[in-house]
């Protein structure tokens, strides 16, 4: 029982020991492929540019929501002009983040981890290799930079469009005075606010892309494995998101 | 894995490496290649030690080979024409003109010069493989590699790539090394034969002398007998005791 017990905590930090080890390859591979800037801009549309519908439309009611909910707790207490400022750091410094990226572990990770698992599943990996390519230099961290970009830039979108749906709910249909509502936001939200939302987004970015081609790269060549590596990129980024979200915003404290 | 195996592969032949399943006909190749390495013995490559080499001198010396994958490898984002040129524009410096050119030299010379602008899902078993060949000798290389080059291809296509083996072999003066088990197909094609099991080399030779050779796993082998060295029935315990034998769960 106990030594079942020790050998899953040892397991468990061998991986996450090659998982780190993984990401200084990436890094230490990073400045040459940077150089070749067309391949991972390639890289941000497929990551980015196609999660742009479903970032938006979420931000969109995630917003709205927000305003309702927020429009009714304020009024309990007469200051439904807060609804600005309130909408505004929820979505910036959390939700905003955070949602964008578990959206981007399902939609972007979900699809890098396939598509990597299905190449080391056809050979096309090794076919680099032999080809005297590197597949890491050319296909996998490009795809992680990709990420890594994309993401905050889609964090940033969904706040915008998650204050423009709160905005829309309690200022057009609740009636709260559009003046205050846009200039308490504008005097409370602070610059440490704003850094916080990037801070989440840029590590989220990281954590999302890195755990999507780890267990895409190293997925068992075969259509099972290539579906588990898919499952438990989402899982794990899901996990991975919200624990991270909580130390960060305890190291702003 | 191996024992004792000790294989020359002379320049400039069609050397053939046979064997039944599960002998290790795919790690020698990914021996020869340097995709793994070997716990013992000595692997050379144009007198090169695989063992010793760097992973950046491993990728030089790749440069001079190419390998045809089992089901081609082809890179599936990319066109027929793109599949092929990408070792160019990887490794060249060379002008969009001169990678044309060089492209369309070597799709002819594998018959699909007007399947250029298809996508790999596009192609049938044996075109994508042809492609896939087109692909390994765009780098001019000195050693070609196929694994199991004939799997799964109907009698046209098993054919074509039959004279392609033998053709660019000849006209290119490349040493090539053929890993398969299609007795009847190797000995049209091959200088040479090396036939492994368990581990070694049980008889090597030309095709014609593969044939003729009494040791008995060879002529199972050739033959294509259920059962002699190679045991038809898997390991097992003895038949009647399993049979009479209660099960737990009945």
């Amino acid at each position: 029982m106990f030594g079942e017990l020790w050998e899953s905590f040892t397991d468990a930090l061998e991986g996450l020991g090659s998982v780190v080890h993984f990401l200084f390859r990436l890094i230490v591979n990073s400045p040459r492929v940077l150089l070749r800037f067309n391949l991972i801009s390639q890289q941000i549309f497929n990551s980015g540019a196609l999660s742009l519908i479903i970032i938006v439309l979420s931000g969109l009611f995630v917003g709205m929501v927000l305003g309702l909910q927020g429009f009714q707790l304020l009024q309990r207490f007469g200051s439904e002009e807060a609804l600005g400022t309130a909408a505004t750091i929820g979505l910036v410094k959390e939700l905003g983040p955070v949602v964008t990226a578990l959206l981007f572990a399902g939609r972007a990770g979900t699809a890098l981890a396939s598509e990597l698992g299905l190449m080391r599943a056809t050979d096309q990996l090794s076919a680099m290799e032999m080809m005297a390519v590197d597949p890491i230099q050319r296909v996998v961290v490009p795809r992680f930079l990709g990420g890594v970009i994309a993401m905050p830039l889609l964090a940033a979108i969904f706040s915008v469009i998650g204050i423009y749906g709160a905005q829309l709910v309690g200022v057009q249909i609740m009636g709260v005075d559009s003046g205050s509502f846009w200039s308490q936001m504008r005097s409370a939200v602070s610059l440490t606010d704003v850094t916080e939302g990037i801070a989440k987004s840029f590590a989220f970015g990281v954590a999302c892309s890195l755990i999507a081609v780890y267990q895409g790269y190293y997925a068992t060549p075969t259509a099972e494995g290539v579906g588990r590596a898919t499952t438990s990129t989402v899982v794990t980024s899901a996990v991975v998101i919200l624990f991270l979200d909580y130390l960060i915003t305890a190291a702003f404290l | 894995m191996f024992a004792g195996l000790d294989i020359q592969i002379p320049r400039g032949k069609v050397t053939a490496v046979m064997g039944p399943s599960g002998t290790g006909k795919t790690t020698l190749l990914r021996l020869i290649t340097g995709q793994v390495l070997a716990d013992g013995g000595e692997i050379k490559v144009a007198g090169q030690d695989m063992q010793a080499l760097s992973r950046a001198e491993l990728y030089v010396l790749r440069r001079r080979m190419g390998m045809l994958f089992q089901n081609g490898a082809l890179l599936t984002d990319f066109s027929v024409f793109e599949n092929v040129a990408f070792p160019l524009r990887e490794h060249t410096d060379l002008t969009e003109r001169l990678i044309r050119q060089l492209v369309l030299t070597k799709l002819q010379a594998v018959g699909l010069r007007g399947a250029a602008e298809l996508m790999p899902a596009e192609l049938s078993g044996g075109m994508s493989r042809r492609v896939a060949l087109a692909r390994a000798i765009v780098m001019d290389p000195e050693l070609l590699i196929y694994d199991e080059p004939f799997v799964g291809l109907d009698p046209i296509s098993l054919g074509v790539i039959l004279r392609l083996i033998r053709r660019l072999n000849d006209t290119l003066g490349i040493t090539s090394i053929v890993v398969s088990h299609d007795v009847q197909e190797i000995s049209t094609v091959a200088d040479q034969v090396f036939l492994l099991s368990g581990g070694k080399v049980v008889a090597g030779g030309t095709p014609q002398e593969l044939k003729t050779n009494p040791t008995e796993i060879v002529k199972q082998f050739i033959g294509g007998l259920a059962d002699g060295p190679v045991p038809f029935h898997f390991p097992a315990a003895d038949y009647f005791g399993e049979l009479m034998s209660r099960s737990e769960d009945l």
